[in-house]
């Protein structure tokens, strides 16, 4: 199956991620050592990354090579444990690996933003000769009415909208899993309360009740995440919930509790990873909402407010100046679609590749 | 002759590769018969009854053969001509009893369907026609349950219901797969009693499609026995059930229960299971589980040849049988 | 059936009491004394304590929670949301101004979306695996994750600034008092074009999403081959026995696709300058305008729950499985 001759794939990965942060270092060497010099830690975090991942990939290499020697002379059999089958269906899925590659490359550039980014993001040079510069290889994304780059701009938004949208989506997950399985677990009076709640919780419009709670809260990023994540746990307390309810009757769970096995350790040993498979697929389908709930926040003026860049916000910025310059509202956007498409293809693809009833479809 | 199948092959293309549910099947059915497709699950008899139909969903497709019914080959047929076949011509009942019924559906609105399509009935003369055949069918209070949905009727009733819906286009061949397996014991012998009632009743062939020994003997005059999508063996009932030929159809009927065996005797099964369609055995595929094949049988690949009048088989070790071939003592 | 309505509309009324409770809730979780909002809202300079203390009374903010509770509860079970402190209105008022906007947007929105979700949906699962399918497919998930807003803006660009088709935004003309009724109704159509399909389309192409699966859930049924093998045409195998039974699904989702659009309708209300409730949530945040988030809040809570008893009580017309009990019986 695995395609012969060197690279093979992962080797392959591991090349063209070193030559890419060969051609990083070479092009933007001095902003790598200059970052040493400032004592903001993100620019210490990304010029460290640069710096420690071409080695760790020349290493991950070699360790690739050595690998494929032994199995040559053994050949592994061939797996078929459950995880390996839907892995392998997720690979043979190259809408969800590209996806996959948007999203990773999406982060990395996030994380390496201060080395990316050609300028500063918030700078105000010379605010009349370099406003409303429509792009152009020195501002790929164009200049906005300060004359600040946007490209560089929209590189650090990344860093907001996507952490924003991956830690609330991490609230979300625990809360909702967590209120889902205790919910799903004791049944009865206790089920019946905690499910009254989610019923009230859904009856209101999600982006009412964020909208309602950002305006009341001043929120800065934290209280952001949390609000985000707070608001959008029920429907996964919900299909969690079920999840247990039909798994509770399962024998593996009838035996861990004849064996006196405490309920907290029943629901975190058992229940939950055994749930997990519909919890991963509606977790990389939050992360995208979350985007792009952030993003709508932020274009009301009440999420990220400027002159911190958000993808959002430089939409609203870009609203204002729409009849004299197109390209500020215009970027942003795209890399939301983009970012979004991203995490729902992902999504599906886990989802086909984890409910082997899909795949049943497939052929009856 | 009513139904004529020659070199039938129906393949499943799938990533896996190519599967040959169906590989060159062909038989005849006459009028008013009664015949009988059987062999294990997967065998691929409900894709003979599909094809017949030409019902095969994709990735499935008919890759050759012809399909005569009454002397036009259904596979050539127009669209239109082919619809009026279905439930006109050939009626079709499945194993799931109901899982034929559309749940939203009133099970009188999907008789008086078929019925205005097939007999050009008008509102009213379908609805009296299907209430008269539901009482022909066995269901009480036929009136009443002409607006019962599918879901309030038991199982045995909703198999009465489909065989009412598969007859209302008064077809002259009635395919029947699996009919009463998913049916109490009682309740399948009076559906096997309501199958020779409409039989008599409306002059129709039916091929019964089953994995039952039990059932084929007790309603088919001819059977066909296929294994790994091509029939193997071919007699009529007395003569298989006394003399099989085979050794698959020897298996098969060993390891069938039968009224008169002396309590303490073993029940003989067929060693091995039905191979992967996708990994067939070379020559004869049931070489891997046969009693008495040797080398011709793994190379070679047998086909049906006449022993006897009426009767076909095919296998190199098997030899024109006049004795009695009883199972083991 | 007239029972199984007012059955549920009576266990609509907890819920509308629970919605009442965490919106009050949620005003004295929220940091600062909305008296502090009040001032801070009517006038910059300091004020006297004495005259914060008689305000305090007016506005009942003296008394001890419980009460206050109460009082809330009774206020908002007849209707009453107190008054804006930004524009001295009654709440009630301004809403009932910005209502019938919001639902103008948002029911042909429903519209949209029921029409050309469910049109692609079928067409994508009938032409499975077609080229059709995978256009309608692919493109519907890239319009559902397009944020509305930007397309909106972008649409703005594109058709009303560059080719003038459209208007920006408004809803009316500035002749509209000129016109007769029939060209009224076509200025109002002419000005909801944009807002409509922005917040329409994402639904719609998650409605197509998901028409799709359940019609190809469904056609897989044996029910469905059993009517083609009764000679049945493709047409009435698929749009008579097939998507009858898809729709049941589909009706649920309606009732989610309410607080979907709702929530959208704030956003394109904003681009499109549209004066529905949404614009007057985001004015009333932007103002810290107290009683105004809070009734819109709940306006917009209680619409959501009278849509999805509107869906109930469709599920109990199309499933004969549900009884009008509510319960599913097979």
């Amino acid at each position: 199956m695995a395609a012969s001759g060197w690279p093979d794939r992962r080797a392959a990965h591991a090349l063209a991620f070193a030559a890419a942060m060969v051609l990083l270092l070479t092009w933007r060497h001095e902003r790598v050592f200059a970052a040493f010099a400032t004592p903001h830690v993100d620019r210490w975090a990304a010029s460290l990354f640069v710096l420690l991942a071409l080695p760790a990939s020349v290493a991950l290499l070699i360790y690739d090579a050595r690998r494929r020697r032994n199995q040559q002379a053994r050949p592994a059999a061939q797996g078929r444990s459950l995880l390996q089958l839907a892995w392998r269906r997720f690979t043979a899925n190259r809408l969800a690996i590209a996806a996959v590659y948007v999203i990773a490359v999406f982060y990395l550039v996030a994380l390496m933003a201060p080395i990316i980014a050609g300028y500063d993001p918030s700078a105000l040079e010379d605010v009349l000769a370099t406003r409303y510069q429509p792009p152009s290889w020195a501002h790929p994304f164009g200049t906005d009415e300060f004359g600040r780059d946007l490209f560089s701009r929209a590189v650090y938004g990344a860093r907001v909208s996507l952490s924003i949208g991956l830690l609330a989506m991490l609230v979300a997950v625990f809360v909702g899993t967590l209120y889902g399985a205790i919910a799903g677990y004791f049944s009865g009076l206790v089920d019946n309360a905690l499910m009254r709640l989610v019923d009230v919780l859904i009856a209101f419009p999600t982006f009412f009740l964020m909208l309602m709670l950002v305006g009341m809260f001043e929120a800065g990023i934290v209280v952001l995440v949390f609000i985000l994540g707070l608001t959008s746990w029920t429907s996964t307390a919900r299909f969690v919930r079920g999840e247990i309810l039909s798994l509770k009757e399962r024998e593996f769970i009838e035996g861990a509790r004849a064996i006196g096995l405490p309920a907290h350790l029943i629901i975190a040993r058992h229940l939950i990873p055994n749930a997990i498979a519909p919890v991963l697929v509606s977790a990389a389908f939050m992360v995208g909402g979350m985007i792009g709930a952030e993003a709508g926040l932020s274009f009301l003026g009440i999420g990220i407010r400027p002159p911190t860049p958000s993808w959002g916000n430089m939409i609203s910025a870009g609203q204002d100046a729409l009849f004299v310059a197109w390209w500020i509202a215009f970027f942003p956007g795209c890399l939301l679609a983009l970012t979004i498409t991203a995490f729902s293809l992902l999504s599906d693809g886990l989802r086909d590749a984890l409910d082997p009833k899909t795949l049943m479809r497939k052929y009856l | 002759m009513l139904l004529h199948v020659e070199d039938l092959a129906t393949h499943f293309f799938l990533d896996e590769g190519v599967l040959r549910a169906v590989d060159g099947v062909s038989f005849d059915i006459r009028e008013a018969e009664t015949v009988a497709l059987v062999g294990e699950s997967g065998c691929g008899k409900t894709i003979v009854a599909l094809s017949i139909l030409k019902l095969v969903q994709w990735p499935g497709r008919i890759v050759r053969g012809r399909i005569l019914l009454d002397g036009e080959d259904l596979i050539a047929v127009s669209t239109e001509r082919l619809r009026q076949a279905r439930g006109g011509e050939v009626g079709l009942i499945f194993q799931e009893p109901g899982a034929s019924l559309n749940p939203v559906f009133t099970i009188g609105a999907q008789l008086v369907e078929v019925l205005r399509l097939h007999r050009g009935l008008t509102r009213g003369e379908a609805r009296r026609e299907a209430v008269r055949l539901l009482d022909d069918v066995g269901i009480p209070d036929a009136n009443k349950r002409f607006n019962s949905y599918p879901f309030e009727l038991s199982g045995g009733m909703r198999q009465r219901v489909a065989i009412a819906l598969a007859v209302s286009g008064r077809p002259k061949l009635l395919i029947a797969d699996e009919p009463t397996t998913a049916l109490d014991v009682t309740v399948q012998a009076e559906i096997l009693k309501l199958l020779r009632h409409i039989q008599s009743e409306y002059g129709m062939a039916i091929l019964i499609i089953s994995h039952d020994i039990g059932v084929v003997a007790s309603i088919a005059e001819r059977v066909l026995v296929m294994y790994t999508g091509r029939i193997v063996e071919e007699a009529p009932a007395r003569t298989l059930f006394r003399a099989p030929v085979h050794p698959y159809t020897r298996g098969l009927l060993a390891a069938t229960p039968r009224l008169g065996t002396g309590r303490g005797t073993p029940l003989a099964g067929i060693p091995g299971t039905v191979p992967d369609l996708l990994a067939l055995p070379e020559g004869c595929t049931f070489h891997p589980r046969c009693p008495i094949g040797d080398h011709g049988c793994i190379t070679d690949v047998p086909v049906l040849i006449e022993l006897a009048p009426n009767h076909r088989c095919a296998c190199y070790k098997a030899v024109p049988v006049t004795a009695d071939v009883e199972r083991e003592p | 059936m007239g029972r199984y309505i007012l059955k549920r509309l009576l266990q609509a009324i907890p819920l509308l009491a629970g919605i009442a409770t965490i919106t009050f809730v949620m005003v004295h979780l929220a940091p600062g004394d909305p008296m502090d909002m009040y001032i801070e809202q009517r006038s910059q300079r300091e004020f006297d304590p004495e005259v914060i203390e008689l305000l305090r009374k007016k506005h009942g903010l003296d008394q001890p929670l419980p009460v206050q509770y109460v009082k809330w509860i009774g206020n908002v079970a007849r209707g009453d949301f107190g008054e804006s402190f930004r524009y001295r209105r009654p709440v009630a008022t301004l809403i009932a101004e910005r209502v019938p906007y919001t639902l103008q947007l948002t029911a042909l929105a429903l519209f949209f979306d029921a029409l050309i979700g469910m049109t692609l949906g079928i067409l994508s699962a009938v032409k499975q695996y077609s080229r059709t399918d995978r256009i309608i497919t692919v493109g519907s998930l890239v319009m559902y994750a397009i944020p509305g807003f930007w397309l909106g803006i972008m649409l703005v660009l594109v058709f009303s600034v560059n080719l003038g088709w459209f208007p920006t935004s408004q809803t009316r003309s500035l002749d509209y008092e000129l016109l007769s009724a029939p060209e009224k109704l076509l200025d109002r159509l002419w000005h909801l074009a944009l807002p409509v399909f922005v917040l329409g389309v994402a639904s719609a192409a998650g409605t197509a999403r998901f028409m799709r699966n359940k019609l190809l859930d469904v056609l897989s049924e044996e029910y469905v081959l059993a009517a083609r093998a009764r000679g049945l045409s493709e047409r009435a195998v698929i749009l008579h026995h097939a998507l009858r039974n898809a729709l049941i699904p589909i009706v649920t989702i309606y009732g989610l696709a309410l607080p979907f659009l709702l929530g959208g309708a704030v956003l394109i209300e904003k681009v499109f300058a549209w004066p529905g409730m949404g614009l007057l949530a985001v004015d009333a945040i932007g103002a810290r305008d107290y009683p105004v988030i809070l009734a819109t809040s709940m306006i917009a809570a209680v619409l959501v729950v009278l849509g999805n008893l509107v869906a109930d009580v469709t599920y109990a017309l199309v499933d004969p499985r549900v009884s009008y009990g509510g319960k599913r019986l097979a």
